[in-house]
């Protein structure tokens, strides 16, 4: 579904992805973990055309969209659940889930399927988002990106400043999109709630993937989780 | 002594000052709000909605001021969102918007406008006949019908745009900007195409307020000052990008500007609307209201 091939990206004259290769099937997690600073948000940023690539090549479907301008990337299929939610705050929750559904100008009725998932969303579509307990706010982060219908939904961080059981609540729900077929690439710093969902996990140290392997090996042998990020699970 | 109907010729004075600058104020908070860009050029925008009522009525439809103050009601948004979408391009995107430089860049731009303008429009001031000629006659004093034309019409202005900014989906992509550039990329809005947009909009404000100005006053390739202060006096008082802000704002200080201009004197009214900001800033930096929407 997504593909990356030698992939490298710069903040201006820093270069801080250095030619990242991976693949990501339909209806799979990814993980993506690392120390602070280790690149897993320019990860994301890049798949989103928001860090300007260096080189290499980018392919949803097939098709190669590393050219494209960063407005144009969302209508291929791949959305974004920013680090902190990055709701926009003084616009209503309604709104919120209208920038998405704009994405491929669906009407407001897609909304439904998706509110379904988070009901309480449902009975605050006219209260400002910044007003939104945490919890809420990331379970808008998330509706807000699949009103876009993504076929790769790239989430970052979306248990930062949470509750665990709320936390546990919203990676359960987007766990469960797997079965439509959605690809989810997974920025997670909470190694349990990591290994917990996510089918493979990238070590990533520097810019560069240090370790792949599926979460199962990593819940049996921990020391690469060790190694590139310091944590015991 | 300040009588009653003295009092109230200058709060009718002062609702006009205040329609027009609310237009003027509106698309300066509007394009800083969105942009981040104080655009020091607005006030020629103004300037040039004065110029094209003047072609419009005197030149190209002399023997019908109502015909030439409609289409340049309609050619003056035109022609001058035109040029700030030309600006745009040349210019600020250039620069990738960068706060600081844009200041630079529309300080330049003012003088090539403002240059122009004197080139081929020359330095007279010259007299704009209203549309219409009615005076509406109260038992104290007759008052001019098109000054009354010209709030309805303001009025009708900032209910579009807000209309615009609140409903459409344009007007949700220059919210959702102003709020979080890089996130509203990241749902498909095409940013650059926002800010010309926004720069266009408020400039084409700016233009229509030159329009309906220029009867009542005259038409001066100067005459952009004088907007361009009250406008960033409305807009620092409102709270920099604050569109609500700014609307009371412009009520505030143009309803008071206006009497303060008719009962005492015009030098007077702009000592205390810049004495105004300085208290403001000093009692509340973010302006008269903090919370901004749309």
């Amino acid at each position: 579904m997504l593909e990356l091939t030698r992939i490298s990206s710069a903040y201006g004259a820093v270069e801080v992805l250095k030619e990242i290769s991976f693949t990501l099937a339909a209806g799979e997690i990814l993980g993506v973990m690392g120390r602070n600073g280790a690149g897993k948000t320019t990860i994301l940023k890049t798949i989103m055309g928001l860090i300007p690539k260096r080189r290499g090549s980018l392919k949803i479907a097939a098709e190669e969209i590393s050219h494209l301008p960063p407005h144009a990337v969302p209508a291929r299929g791949i959305a974004y659940v920013p680090q902190g939610r990055r709701l926009f705050s003084e616009l209503t929750v309604a709104e919120n889930l209208r920038m998405g559904l704009l994405v491929n100008n669906a009407p407001q009725s897609d909304a439904e399927p998706v509110l379904d998932l988070f009901p309480i969303l449902r009975e605050r579509l006219a209260q400002a988002a910044g007003t939104l307990s945490g919890g809420e706010q990331q379970m808008l982060a998330v509706a807000r990106a699949l009103c876009t219908k993504p076929k790769v939904l790239l989430l970052d961080e979306p248990s930062e400043g949470l509750f665990p059981a709320v936390t546990h609540r919203i990676l359960d729900t987007v766990a469960q999109l797997r079965q439509s077929g959605v690809a989810i690439l997974l920025v997670e710093q909470q190694v349990k709630s990591a290994l917990r969902i996510c089918d493979r996990i990238l070590l990533i140290e520097n810019g560069v993937i240090q370790h792949e392997a599926k979460a199962s090996e990593l819940a049996a042998n921990p020391v690469p989780l060790e190694r590139y990020i310091g944590v015991h699970r | 002594m300040i009588t009653g109907p003295a009092l109230l010729l200058a709060l009718m004075e002062g609702a006009v000052g205040a329609a027009v600058l609310a237009l003027t104020a509106l698309g300066l908070s509007l394009v800083f709000g969105v942009m981040r860009v104080i655009n020091i050029a607005h006030g020629e925008f103004v300037m040039l909605g004065a110029i094209i009522v003047w072609w419009c009525s005197a030149e190209l439809l002399g023997a019908h001021p109502a015909l030439g103050f409609l289409l340049a009601l309609v050619m003056a948004p035109v022609v001058v969102g035109l040029i700030a979408m030309a600006a745009d391009w040349l210019v600020l995107r250039r620069i990738n918007y960068d706060p600081e430089r844009t200041i630079v860049a529309t300080m330049g731009l003012l003088y090539v406008i403002q240059q122009s303008v004197l080139m081929t429009y020359g330095p007279d001031a010259r007299p704009i006949e209203p549309p219409v000629y009615f005076r509406i006659q109260l038992p104290w004093f007759g008052y001019s019908g098109y000054k009354l034309i010209v709030i309805a019409l303001a009025l009708l202005l900032l209910g579009i745009t807000w209309l615009i900014l609140s409903k459409s989906r344009i007007g949700l992509y220059m919210r959702a900007t102003r709020l979080d550039a890089e996130t509203a990329q990241a749902f498909g809005v095409p940013v650059r195409r926002v800010y010309a947009s926004v720069f266009a909009l408020g400039a084409m404000l700016a233009a229509v307020s030159g329009v309906l100005i220029a009867p009542i006053q005259q038409a001066h390739y100067l005459m952009g000052a004088d907007p361009l202060l009250l406008s960033f006096i409305v807009v620092i008082v409102g709270g920099l990008g604050n569109l609500r802000g700014t609307l009371l704002a412009a009520a505030l200080i143009g309803i008071g500007e206006g009497m303060i201009a008719v009962l005492f004197s015009p030098t007077l009214a702009k000592m205390i609307a810049t004495l105004l900001v300085a208290l403001v800033l000093i009692a509340r930096p973010g302006g008269l209201m903090r919370e901004s929407a749309p």
